[in-house]
Parts: structure tokens; sequence; C-alpha cells
């Protein structure tokens, strides 16, 4: 599918994977108590990882594993639960971390720039969105009154 | 006051254009409801009983002559000639078409006025004191703290999806004007022992369905370290405030169910972390203030000779004088309140050609500047006092001069059933009635002050857990009912109201807030406040009086 990731439209290359086996080569991602149950069968793969943490995550949990992950994907349950937001600014701010950061799940267009500036550097919309729209809500605004952790490219 | 550069009307700009895309996409049908409720509520706009109902924010409360009559201009094309002033400094317009709002907010940008964050799960108008600046009591001006907190806070992307609306006020006098401790976060200004000045913070108060007051989270916080703060409070209260149930999601509700000193150790630990990179210089916090240093005061010419004269030969004047002015710090200037009391208008409600006359009083009395209230009333806040009697009689033929600033019928009150979807009861029907009975002057300032607050339901808009008397709509099998509050506060002495008993029909309610005011003349000591009888006696006798065969 295509997704917006450093303000441009591109194929993605990630499947997040549910439930069911872990496929033993390429990029996948998994949630966060998956995570926590298979940690060890997971670090085992040679290909990039991603975890998925939704609002309730601890990601205090998991510090020390950051830099296994190539992604983090914030999982919005709906679009007005803003704790990811302060999530993705935690993992940039004070954990440092300089993978990707994705937006997805339940969060809207309307979004973008915030989440743009809390340090999400891509974005998975809904399949069928107006992806156009969607790159163009980065530049809402071009101004900003607080200190930012945007990342472009 | 504050004045925009670049950036800041970039940014009101920006938003109008952001907010008419939104509102388009809506119309097509490309947003749906529940999308755009909390996009439009971010912008001050409700939909309601009648009509869409829109906030429009008053920084920390004050205006300039130009901005009221833009204001009055928007109330006449767009509204239907009158406006309302809430009880958090800002002004709500009740009846403007949906399609229609992206044009007010550019004719409001037009003037450095938004919308921004008047509604909505963000952090709301910072509001103040309404004598900043001019008060004898204050260490220090609270408004550039105010400016700067509105700039962090004004559309913060970290921090615009919390669990429920956030309420700031901070207050730099030693009086409270500005309901600090029933705030999310409530901040004085205070000298350290050391004789520097710096805030107290206050966490965790508000008003509603559980009115709480706040508590001191940290007794002394350096001036540089405010954003800082305030940003580690907030996203402490992101991540670990409810979600789960609405009217457990507010900051109040966070602190009680984890405990201040857990709460505040979790914020501590995040403000230690960050505060080296965002301390507010001194050069920043000098340059805000010179945006609000002092008019040019002239030099007071004896005023109090002819105003005494005016005193003696005219005893509505003098009245007016004792109730609706208030000291200066500067020799021969005065504070006027301009009551929007009057008792056949509904409390807090303006027109738009009182709009325009005020903008021009302003520009003629008073430097051009206007201040709103937490009480919903004005203030020109530098009226030469040789030049209030003048000023006086012009305010009288605008029917802004009801001499009632303190007593019983400067009460505040919320839209209730005539507006409010929500409402059990009417409110402004009440208010009406009270002005209606309770009329003989002599006996209101008899009483004193006595603060009334009435409010349609539960949810509090007309703060009635903090009226010295509260009174709140109650459905009772589709009648309306009320019920009563004695001895609640948002002043220096905040307290919730206690509840005096059963609820009480419509019909008895006038008679039984008579029974209570005899109480009150019956055991009060010479010049004893109400509150200080309702406070010394308790709430039994009020008990036993109102509800005696009834
Ligand atoms: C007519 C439309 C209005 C509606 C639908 C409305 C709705 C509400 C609701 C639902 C709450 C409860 C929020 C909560 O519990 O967190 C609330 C609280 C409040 N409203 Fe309104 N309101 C309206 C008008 C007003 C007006 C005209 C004022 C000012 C006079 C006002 C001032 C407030 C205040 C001060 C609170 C309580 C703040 C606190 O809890 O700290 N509202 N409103
Ligand atoms: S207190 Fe209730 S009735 Fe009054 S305005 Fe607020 S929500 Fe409406």
């Amino acid at each position: 599918m295509q997704i917006i990731r450093h303000a441009k439209i591109v194929s993605d290359h990630w499947t997040h994977v549910a439930d069911g086996p872990i496929p033993s080569e390429g990029c996948i991602s998994v949630s966060f108590a998956r995570w926590k149950n298979q940690r060890t069968e997971l670090l085992s793969r040679v290909d990039d990882l991603g975890l998925r943490v939704s609002s309730e995550d601890p990601i205090e949990e998991v510090t020390e594993d950051l830099d296994r992950f190539q992604m983090i994907g914030l999982d919005f349950p709906v679009f007005t639960d803003g704790r990811l937001f302060s999530v993705a600014r935690t993992l940039r701010d004070h954990y440092g971390y300089q993978g990707e950061i994705r937006a997805m799940g339940g969060f809207i267009r309307d979004q973008i720039f915030f989440l743009s500036r809390v340090g999400v550097d891509s974005f998975e919309m809904e399949e069928g969105s107006d992806l156009d729209g969607a790159l163009s809500a980065l530049d809402d605004f071009s101004v900003s009154y607080q200190i930012s952790s945007e990342v472009r490219n | 006051m504050y004045q925009y550069n670049e950036v800041d009307q970039a940014l009101v700009e920006q938003r109008v254009a952001q907010f008419r895309d939104q509102t388009r996409r809506f119309l097509d049908g490309n947003l749906t409801e529940d999308q755009f409720r909390p996009l439009r509520l971010m912008n001050g706009l409700y939909l309601q009983t009648h009509a869409p109902m829109l906030r429009i924010a008053i920084p920390y409360g004050l205006l300039s002559s130009e901005q009221l009559r833009m204001l009055a201009q928007i109330t006449r094309e767009y509204d239907k000639g009158y406006a309302h002033f809430t009880t958090r400094q800002n002004i709500q317009l009740n009846w403007p078409a949906l399609e229609r709002v992206p044009d007010i907010l550019a004719d409001l940008a037009s003037v450095q006025m938004h919308a921004i964050q008047t509604s909505g799960n963000c952090i709301r108008n910072v509001t103040s004191d309404p004598l900043a600046g001019i008060a004898a009591d204050e260490l220090e001006d609270p408004r550039p703290y105010c400016e700067i907190i509105r700039q962090w806070s004004t559309l913060h992307p970290e921090f615009a999806f919390l669990p429920r609306k956030f309420k700031i006020a901070v207050s730099g006098a030693s009086s409270d004007r500005a309901a600090t401790q029933v705030h999310d976060i409530g901040l004085h200004l205070v000298q350290s022992s050391r004789g520097e000045t710096g805030f107290e913070v206050l966490v965790g108060g508000g008003l509603g369905r559980t009115p709480i007051i706040g508590q001191v989270i940290r007794p002394f916080l350096e001036k540089k370290h405010l954003i800082s703060y305030l940003e580690a409070i907030l996203r402490v209260y992101n991540r670990l405030g409810r979600r789960d149930n609405k009217y457990r999601a507010r900051i109040k509700i966070t602190v009680r169910e984890t405990g201040l000193d857990k709460f505040r150790e979790l914020v501590e630990a995040e403000w230690i972390r960050i505060r080296g990179s965002m301390e507010v210089e001194v050069e920043r916090y000098e340059e805000m203030r010179a945006y609000f240093s002092m008019p040019a005061y002239k030099e007071a010419a004896e005023p109090h000779q002819a105003l005494q004269e005016n005193q003696n030969q005219d005893a509505e004047f003098a009245t007016w004088l004792r109730y609706n002015t208030t000291e200066h710090k500067v020799p021969g200037y005065s504070a006027v309140y301009l009551s929007l009391k009057a008792p056949d208008a509904p409390p807090g409600d303006i027109t738009e050609s009182q709009l325009d006359t005020v903008a021009t009083l302003a520009d003629q009395y008073s430097f051009g500047q206007v201040r709103t209230t937490h009480r919903q009333n004005l203030v020109l806040a530098d009226v030469r006092q040789s030049e209030l009697f003048d000023l006086w009689q012009k305010l009288v033929s605008l029917n802004l001069a009801t001499p009632n600033i303190g007593t019983l019928h400067d009460m505040i009150c919320c839209p209730g059933l005539d507006f409010c979807s929500l409402a059990n009861a009417g409110s402004i029907e009440i208010a009406a009635e009270i002005n209606k009975v309770f009329d003989d002057i002599d006996y209101l300032q008899d009483l004193g002050d006595i603060k009334i607050n009435i409010s349609g339901c539960m949810n509090g808009c007309g703060h009635q857990s903090v009226g010295h008397i509260g009174i709140l709509g109650v459905d009772k099998k589709g009648v309306e009912w009320y019920q009563i509050t004695l001895g609640g506060s948002s002043h220096n002495e905040a307290a919730i109201g206690k509840r005096l008993g059963p609820a009480v029909s419509k019909a008895k309610l006038v008679d039984t807030l008579s029974r209570i005011l005899h109480v009150y003349t019956d055991n009060r000591t010479t010049d004893e406040p109400f509150l200080d009888t309702v406070n010394r006696i308790g709430i039994q006798p009020f008990k036993e009086r109102v509800y005696a065969n009834h």
C-alpha cells in the first residue's frame, strides 16, 4: 500500500503481523504484547523489526530494546485518544529514538501537522484515503510557538 | 497590550484557512460528525438547541476598542445583535450560521483575535485578574506571563487531544480575582524568602460535577521554569488521565486518584528532565512586559474636590461610585465596572450598540482598552477621577451603570434552558425573578457582598458550587426544581458550598432565598458579610428556617 513517509507518498514495505505465525523473512511489525511474549524468538530474526504500540502500552518497559526496532507504529484506537502524541515525543526527546515513528489506526488527516511536530515521520492512512490531501496537511501551518521534534528526511 | 507580530498573524490566518477547509469537508460529507466535532470544538463552535454557539477568545480578558468594534460588527452581521460574556472572560455568539463561521473567524483575525481552544479537550484560553496592572494589592502584573502561556498553549501539538478540557488562570495579587483555585492549574505570583518573584503552582481544581479546590503542587517555581513545569504537568496528565469515563477525566480526578505526592513525583521527574532545554529567558519576559507597561497617566490634578461635590449633589452618583468603582494604584485614577447585570437584561449579555459605545468610551476615558471579568462584567481600568461624573452619566444612558457590583444582583448565570440542550431547568428566568423580587436598592446595599451563582444543570457553567448561595437546576420527573448550596467561594477562602437540603420547587425558590437572607440579617454581627456569617453559624439555622413548614 501507499503511505506518507518523510513528506512523500511512497509504497510501504512493512507487514503488520497480528496473531498468526511469524514469517522468518521480511520486515514485520508485531504488537507490544507479542514482543513481550516472544522477544527471544523475534530477536533471532535477521530482517527489520517494527513494534506497534497502543495508548495503554507501557513503553517505559521496552526502552532497552528500542534500537532493535527500525519502526515504531503508534496504533491509534480512536483519533481523540491523544496519549500517543506524548508517547511520540517521549520516544524522540527522552529516549532519543531515531527510527521511523509511524501513525496508524484511527488517526485523521487533521492531526497530521501536530503529529509531525511531535516526531511522527510516517503516516499510514486507511485504504482509499486522500493521500494528496493528507500530504498537504503537513503544511497546514508555516509557523508554530512550540519546540518541535519534527523529522522530515 | 500585546500586539501580534508576523508569526502571530500568520498563525491565526492559517487557522482560519484550516477551519474553512474543515467546515467545507464536513458540509461536503468528507468529514463525519464524529470527526468534525472535536475539530470545531477546538475552534469554539458548539451545536446548540437553536443554532451553533461560537465562543471567541479574549486572552486574559483584555480588549482594545478596535476589537470591541469588530465584535459589535460581527454580532450585527452574523448574529442577532447581542453577545454574551462568559465566566472565563470570553464572549459568545448564540446564533451564527455554521457556514459563515469561517468568515467570522477571518474578521476576528483582522483585529488579532481568534476562537482557538475556547472549547474542546485542549488547553483553554488563559484567564487572569481583571484589575491586572492597576491593583494596589498586586505583586506583579500577571499579563506578560499570561501571554507567554497563551502562545505556548496555542496549537500545542502534543496537547490538542487531552482526556478533558484544561484551564489555567494566573493571579499576581493578594486578592484572588481570577478563581485560580478552581482551575486545572492556578498560578500565583509570590515572593520567595529570598525576595525573588516566582510562582506558586496549584493543580487539580475544577468545577462541574465534582467540584474540587486545587492543591499546591509546588510552593515556589522560578520564573524561568514556567513553561517546562506546565509542559511536565500536561504530559503526565495526557498519559495518565482517565479516558474511559468523561466524568473522571479532568486532572482533578487524576490527582485525586493518583494522590498528590505521587502525582508531584511524576511531574517533577519529567520536569527535571526537560527544564534545561525549555528555559524562558529574562529578555523574553522583559520584551513581553513592555507590551503591558503603564499608560501615560496624567498628574492627579485635584480631582477629589470636584468628585466630592458631585457626590454631594447626586446621591445616585455617590452610590454608583461606591459600588461600581474601585481603587487604582495611581492616585487620581479609578477602575470602573460596567455592570452587565441590569435587572431587565440577561446576566452577562451585551448588545451591539452597547459594544460600539463602550469602545468609544474606552477611547475617551480609558486609553482605548476594556477588560472582561470572571463575574461577567466589564471594566474600564484607567479612568481619571475628575472624569468619573461624565462617564457615569453616559453609562446611565447605556444601561450599564446599575450600581450593583458585588451585590445580590451581580449574579453569575449560565444560559440554561433558553439556549442549552443539556439544561434541566431555566436559569436566566430565575435571575430575572430574583432581580424583580429583591428590587429595593437599600435592602441590597444593606445585604452587602453576596454572590449568587446559578446553573441550569450539574455541569456547573454558572459556578453554583462556589457561589455564596449556589442554585442548581435539577429535573424531577420533567419539572424544574432547584438545589441550593451555601458557603461556597472561589476567592482566597475558596470553598465548595454545602447542600442546604432537598431541592425546592420553582414556585418556592424566591421565598427560600428570602428566608436565607433573613437568617443572615438576624444573625450577623456588625459589618459581618454573608459568607462569614454562614461560616460562623453553620448551615443548620438556615436549614431550619427554610424547611420549617415549607
Ligand atoms: C449554551 C451552551 C453551553 C454548553 C452546551 C455548555 C456545556 C458545558 C459542559 C458539558 C460542561 C461540563 C464540562 C465538564 O464537566 O468538564 C461545562 C462546564 C462549564 N461551562 Fe459551559 N456550556 C455552555 C455555556 C457556557 C457559558 C455561557 C459559560 C459561561 C458563562 C460556560 C462556562 C462553563 C464553565 C466555567 C464550566 C465549568 C468549568 C470547570 O469545570 O472548571 N458555559 N459547560
Ligand atoms: S450549566 Fe448546564 S444548563 Fe447551564 S449552560 Fe452549562 S450545560 Fe447548559
